[in-house]
């Protein structure tokens, strides 16, 4: 074999490997660009707080089920303003709490994709992302507190109307840990 | 030839619009000059009524409706008395039914269609378009409202500015209103959150209106349309543009990028760089659809622009919506033969006009996306 042989011998496997290398780095761009089918679990919440016994219980399912957690915050917009007005007061309460969420998602290696719904009432904000989107599973957080988050009757719609899974987490009187924009807190 | 509009600004009732307008009043009257209260609404309060006191007042008009006897602004007598000056309070008031005209600000027009100067008065949540964006702050609507261009055709616009804490020392000295009032007024309207958030609309909307008559005034060349297109980036100071992708994580960079928008006071658009010819589809499709979404709810403009090149697609957006601010998502780590490449927020800088900073979000530790 003579060197000029064996100088295009290395050029043809070093083409060889360099088209490889850049056939699996395209390959990785478009996989890492498309999103790709998953399955979801609602975790729909009002209010600057939510119970941490039901986020626990969302990111435990959703670490188990290998499913994505999407943390919705209900906006109940006043009559007198358009449904669909931009409500930054309430964007303003919503991100934190998103913000925490996912925090806390991230460190337990679940993947979230958040959103904030608009609706007349926390029931019809629910029922437009229940009609928008699709779920495997609802995780929702019941509440002792009367005025504050879903009421009874929500969740007996929920359970009738819901094309997925209800979960409804009775509150433990005993626990009463919450997680906020700031972190967690435990209610006395 | 007409006359000259200036309306003094406020973020709420009791900063002091009345007060001023009639100090300033005075002060025409000692120059020299003819002023007359076309209208003036002392809301029961002492000084106001006392700094009227020198001033020639025309007197009110005395309309029926329904069996209940109403005080207007008489616009035939001040028509004819013609004042130099005029100061007519309340440019946002609704007139009572048998006035020649429904709104306050009608009759102003008039008023300065007769060649007579006019001083007027009006709070920053009677602007029409900020009408919403106030009751979505304070939780309160006003039915009042006048449309923006009023403002627009001021000579002068004055923010009589007060902080919050003023205010409400005010309120509890009874200086704004009646004593029965002041604990109802401070348990709903005037709370410190509230007019905090209402005196920087305030602030922010004269500052608008400053930079709008300037803009007028220096580009003398062109249609309306045109010169205020070329002066886009000077009329709005910031502007934000946040690069996302169909994906979630997407969701968290609009987030920080919303939150910077606040804090600037300044626009924000989101920028999809759409490669040609992909469809939009399946999931693509809906996180389209949440991202669109999102920034209906966040108030912020959702663009998608098609391009086979991130970075000129980027460019011509940031020109176009003369951006002053990029936020881009840390990207993944490069791998293989892109690791030579330079940097995107590198070439975004060499692209983009000179001025226009770019900043990277970074991304969560952890698991995202699938």
């Amino acid at each position: 074999m003579t060197v000029e042989h064996l100088l295009i011998a290395v050029a043809l496997v070093a083409g060889l490997i360099g088209g490889y290398l850049i056939a699996r780095s395209r390959l990785r761009g478009r996989r890492s660009e498309r999103p790709q089918a998953i399955h979801q679990i609602l975790l729909p919440f009002t209010g600057t707080e939510i119970s941490r016994r039901a986020l626990d219980a969302a990111l435990r399912l959703a670490r188990a089920e290998e499913a994505t957690l999407m943390p919705a915050y209900l906006a109940a917009v006043p009559k007198r303003l358009p449904l669909d007005c931009a409500i930054p007061a309430e964007a303003a309460k919503a991100m934190p709490m998103l913000e925490a969420i996912e925090q806390r998602a991230a460190s337990q290696d679940v993947s979230v994709d958040s959103r904030i719904e608009r609706g007349r009432s926390y029931r019809h904000a629910l029922e437009r992302l229940l009609s928008r989107e699709s779920f495997d599973r609802v995780v929702v957080p019941a509440t002792a507190e009367a005025g504050a988050g879903f009421s009874g009757d929500d969740l007996v719609w929920l359970l009738e109307k819901a094309p997925a899974e209800v979960l409804i987490l009775r509150p433990d009187p005993e626990d009463r840990r919450f997680v906020t924009a700031n972190g967690s807190r435990a209610a006395v | 030839m007409a006359g000259r509009l200036k309306v003094f600004i406020g973020m709420a009732a009791g900063v002091g619009k009345t007060y001023r307008m009639l100090q300033e009043g005075h002060a025409e009257q000692e120059a020299g000059r003819d002023v007359a209260i076309g209208y003036m609404e002392p809301h029961k309060r002492p000084e106001t009524s006392a700094l009227a006191e020198g001033l020639e007042a025309i007197p009110r008009r005395r309309l029926t409706y329904r069996g209940t006897d109403l005080e207007e602004m008489d616009l035939p007598a001040l028509l004819a008395r013609a004042p130099e000056l005029a100061l007519i309070d309340e440019l946002a008031h609704t007139n009572a039914p048998g006035a020649e005209h429904e709104k306050r600000y009608e009759d102003v027009r008039d008023v300065l269609a007769a060649g007579i100067d006019v001083f007027s008065t009006v709070n920053v949540q009677h602007l029409e378009s900020l009408n919403d964006q106030v009751t979505e702050l304070t939780g309160t609507r006003v039915r009042e409202t006048i449309p923006d261009a009023v403002l627009g055709e001021a000579d002068e616009v004055v923010l009589i500015d007060l902080t919050p804490e003023a205010l409400i020392e005010r309120l509890r000295a009874g200086k704004v209103y009646p004593g029965e009032n002041i604990e109802a007024a401070l348990g709903n309207f005037f709370t410190v959150e509230n007019l905090l958030a209402l005196r920087e609309v305030a602030l922010r909307q004269v500052a608008q209106e400053v930079e709008a008559k300037r803009l007028v005034v220096e580009a003398p060349l062109g249609t309306r349309t045109e010169r205020v297109a070329a002066e886009v980036p000077k009329a709005v100071g910031e502007r934000l543009l946040a690069l996302v992708r169909p994906q979630p994580s997407s969701q968290r960079l609009v987030r920080r990028a919303w939150r910077s928008s606040q804090r600037l006071g300044a626009p924000l658009d989101l920028l999809w760089v759409k490669p040609p010819g992909q469809p939009i589809e399946g999931e693509v499709e809906r996180q389209v659809t949440a991202l669109r979404h999102l920034a209906s709810v966040l108030g912020a403009t959702f663009l998608i622009e098609e391009s086979d090149n991130l970075v000129d697609g980027v460019a011509r957006v940031a020109r176009e919506r003369g951006t002053t601010y990029i936020m881009v998502g840390e990207s993944e780590p490069p791998r293989g033969l892109a690791r030579l490449r330079e940097p995107l927020p590198q070439r975004l800088m060499r692209a983009t006009p000179a001025g226009v900073d770019v900043r990277i979000v970074a991304r969560r530790e952890g698991r995202e996306e699938r």
